[in-house]
C-alpha cells in the first residue's frame, strides 16, 4: 500500500534518533581536537631528519650527501655542507648540513627521500597540525624544527624504527670489531717489530699492513 | 480565564495606557504586534536552524553542533555573525534591482501571514474576517520572489530551480487550498478566530479539533504534505536540490541576502505549521479539558514545535522525489483526495453522529486511499523507477 514504505523508514529513523541518545555506542563521532584515534603505523606526511641521543647537533645522522636534495621531485630540501666535520655514530668524522630546510608547501609527501638516504637520516613525520599564519617562513622548515630524536621515531613507527637500529647497531658492531681487530694487529705487528729488532737496524715499519 | 493566559494580552493593553487614546493607541498597538511578532519568529528561526542540524544529526547517529554554547545552542549566532560579515555577490550580468528585491519580496509576505493567525486566547494580531483567506493570497506572493530570484540571477541554475519552484508551488497550493475547504466549510467562517473557537469546545473530556475526526486527520495529512512543497523541505526540496543544480535559485545570493531567503524560508514553514494548528489542531485549545489551566499561548507553541520536529523527522527520512513524481503525486493523488476529502467532510456534516458516521467516512477515504495508491503504483507513476532500455 502507498506510504507503508514511508512509515518504515520513519521508524527507523526514530530508532536513530533516540537510539543515540541511550545507546552511545552509537556515536561513531571522534571529536577531534580533543579525542584522537591513534594514528596508523604507516602514516606519513612529511619528512624529519633523525638524531642519536638528545643532543641535535652531535646526533644528526645526516651528513650532507645531497643524495635527497638531487632526488626530490619538486625540490623542497635545500642543504648547505658545513666546511667542517663532526664524528658519526660510529665516530668517523663526516660533514655535517650547515642548512637543511624543507619547504613542506612544495614537498608532496612521496617518501622518495627516505628511499635513497643511505645514512637513514631522514624518515617520514606522522605530524599533521602544521598550519600557520605565515605561508611563506612558516612553511619552510629549519634544521632545527626538522631535527628529532631517534626516540620519536621509534614511538611513531616502532617496527620500522627497531628495523633502522639493528642494522645501524651491526653495522656499528662491525666498524668497531674491524677497529679492534685493526688495533690487534697493529699491536702484533708492533710486537713482531720490537721482537726482530733486536740484530736487524732499526726497521720499526713493518713492510705490510696484515689484511682485516 | 488565568492571568497567565492573558498575560500578554494584559501587558500590551498596559502599554497602550501610556498613550492619549484615538489613532495614537492604534498605531502603537500595532507597533507592539509587529515587533513581537518580528522579535519571537526570528529567534524561533534561530534556534530552530539549531535544533534542526542537532536533529538531522542525531537521526544520523552524529552530535551535530555541539560547540559554540552550551550544546552548541549558540551557534546560530555564530552563524549570523558569519553570514552578516560576509562579501555580498552580486552576478555581473544580474538584474540588480530585482536581485536586491528578491529577498525583501519574500520575508515581508512572509511576516504579513502570520498577523491572522491566533497565537492564543484574544492574541490575534488582526482580526480579520478573511483571514484565511488573507493568509492564502499573501503565501502565494512568495512564489513570485523565488522567481525574482531566479530570473534575476541570470543563471541557468537558478532559473531551473524557480521554474521547478514555480511549478511545485503552485502544483501543491491547490490541495493546500482544497484540504483547508473542508475546515472552512464546516465551520463556516473563513476567520481563524472563529475556527479555532469551534474547535475549542470539549466533547467529555476530548476536544472537537477537526484531526480527530476521519475527514480532518486526511485533511491534516494532505495539509502537511502540501505545506512541505509549499515551504520547499525536503522531500519536496527540488528548487534547491544540492546535487542537481546546485542550490537552486538561491545561487547567486550570499551574506545577508542569503540569510534573509533562509529566515523566510523557515518563517514561511512556522506559519503554514500555524496555519494547520489552527485549522486542524484546535489552534491555543488544549487536547483534553482537564489540560484547559495551561495557557493557551504555551498550547499554540508546544504544537508548533511538534510539527517543526515532524518537519525535522521527515526531512532526516526522506530522499528527495524526482521531478515528475513530484507532478503525478500532486495531480494525480493529493488532488482526487483533497477533492474526495471535502465530500466527505460534508458527508459527516449530514449524518446522525456515532460510531456508523465514522466507520462510513473512514471507508469513504481508505477505499479511493488504497485505490489510488495501487493504481498510480502499479502504473510507476510513483515509487520504483523501471528503465526501458538500461538494466
Amino acid at each position: 500500500m502507498l506510504g507503508t514504505g514511508i512509515i518504515k523508514g520513519m521508524a527507523e529513523t526514530a530508532r536513530n534518533f533516540i537510539g543515540s541518545y541511550v545507546d552511545e555506542e552509537r556515536l561513531t563521532t571522534v571529536q577531534y581536537p580533543e579525542e584522537r584515534l591513534p594514528q596508523k603505523e604507516n602514516a606519513r606526511n612529511f619528512p624529519f631528519l633523525v638524531h642519536d641521543g638528545d643532543d641535535r647537533h652531535a646526533g644528526l645522522r645526516c651528513v650532507a650527501c645531497l643524495i635527497c636534495e638531487k632526488e626530490c621531485p619538486p625540490q623542497c630540501i635545500y642543504i648547505e655542507k658545513s666546511k667542517d666535520k663532526k664524528p658519526d655514530y660510529t665516530g668517523k668524522l663526516q660533514f655535517y648540513p650547515a642548512i637543511f630546510d624543507i619547504d613542506i608547501s612544495v614537498c608532496m609527501s612521496c617518501q622518495i627521500c627516505v628511499e635513497v638516504c643511505p645514512f637513514d637520516a631522514i624518515k617520514m613525520d606522522t605530524e599533521f597540525e602544521l598550519s600557520t599564519d605565515d605561508r611563506f617562513e612558516g612553511l619552510l622548515l629549519r634544521k632545527e624544527l626538522l631535527a628529532k630524536s631517534n626516540a620519536y621515531y621509534r614511538k611513531i613507527h616502532p617496527s620500522e624504527a627497531a628495523e633502522v637500529d639493528a642494522r645501524l647497531a651491526a653495522e656499528k658492531a662491525k666498524v668497531e670489531a674491524k677497529a679492534k681487530a685493526d688495533a690487534e694487529a697493529k699491536a702484533k705487528a708492533a710486537a713482531e717489530a720490537k721482537a726482530k729488532a733486536g740484530g736487524a737496524p732499526a726497521a720499526a715499519k713493518p713492510a705490510t699492513a696484515p689484511t682485516v | 480565564m488565568s492571568a497567565l493566559d492573558q498575560l500578554f494580552v494584559a501587558l500590551k493593553h498596559w502599554l497602550i495606557g501610556f498613550f492619549p487614546a484615538g489613532p495614537w493607541q492604534l498605531l502603537v498597538s500595532a507597533l507592539i504586534s509587529i515587533g513581537t511578532i518580528i522579535g519571537s519568529f526570528a529567534l524561533l528561526f534561530a534556534v530552530v536552524t539549531v535544533l534542526e542540524r542537532k536533529g538531522l544529526g542525531r537521526i544520523q547517529n552524529r552530535y551535530g553542533p555541539n560547540r559554540v554554547g552550551p550544546y552548541g545552542f549558540l551557534q546560530f549566532a555564530a552563524d549570523g555573525i558569519k553570514t552578516l560579515t560576509k562579501e555580498d555577490v552580486v552576478p555581473r550580468a544580474a538584474d540588480k534591482l530585482v536581485h536586491f528585491l528578491a529577498p525583501i519580496a519574500l520575508v515581508v509576505p512572509v511576516f504579513l501571514s502570520y498577523s491572522v493567525l491566533p497565537f492564543g486566547r484574544n492574541m490575534v494580531p488582526i482580526e480579520m474576517d478573511g483571514g484565511v483567506l488573507f493568509f492564502f493570497a499573501v503565501g502565494a506572493a512568495t512564489e513570485l520572489s523565488v522567481f525574482m530570484a531566479g530570473w534575476s540571477s541570470r543563471n541557468k541554475y537558478s532559473l531551473f530551480g524557480a521554474m521547478r519552484a514555480i511549478a511545485q508551488m503552485i502544483s501543491y497550493e491547490v490541495p493546500l487550498i482544497l484540504s483547508s475547504i473542508a475546515v472552512i466549510m464546516t465551520v463556516g467562517s473563513l476567520s481563524p478566530v472563529t475556527i479555532v473557537e469551534a474547535q475549542a469546545e470539549y466533547a467529555g473530556w476530548l476536544a472537537n479539533w477537526y484531526v480527530f475526526t476521519p475527514w480532518g486527520l486526511a485533511g491534516f495529512i494532505l495539509f502537511m504534505i502540501a505545506a512541505t512543497a509549499e515551504s520547499n523541505r525536503s522531500p519536496f526540496d527540488l528548487p534547491e536540490g544540492e546535487s542537481e543544480i546546485i542550490a537552486g535559485y538561491y545561487i547567486e545570493y550570499s551574506g545577508f541576502k542569503f540569510a534573509l531567503f533562509f529566515l523566510g524560508e523557515y518563517l514561511g514553514m512556522f506559519a503554514v505549521s500555524g496555519l494547520a494548528i489552527t485549522l486542524f489542531l484546535g489552534g491555543w485549545s488544549a487536547p483534553l479539558s482537564f489540560l484547559d489551566w495551561i495557557p493557551s499561548w504555551l498550547w499554540f507553541f508546544a504544537k508548533l514545535f511538534a510539527l517543526i520536529f515532524l518537519f525535522i523527522w521527515v526531512r532526516g527520512t526522506l530522499p528527495r522525489l524526482r521531478m515528475d513524481q513530484l507532478m503525478n503525486f500532486a495531480w494525480k493523488f493529493m488532488l482526487p483526495m483533497a477533492l474526495i476529502d471535502l465530500v466527505v467532510a460534508g458527508v459527516w456534516r449530514f449524518m446522525a453522529p456515532g460510531p456508523v458516521r465514522w466507520a462510513a467516512c473512514a471507508a469513504l477515504l481508505a477505499a479511493p486511499y488504497v485505490l489510488l495508491g495501487r493504481g498510480l503504483m502499479g502504473k510507476k507513476k510513483l515509487g520504483k523507477r523501471t528503465y526501458r532500455y538500461a538494466d
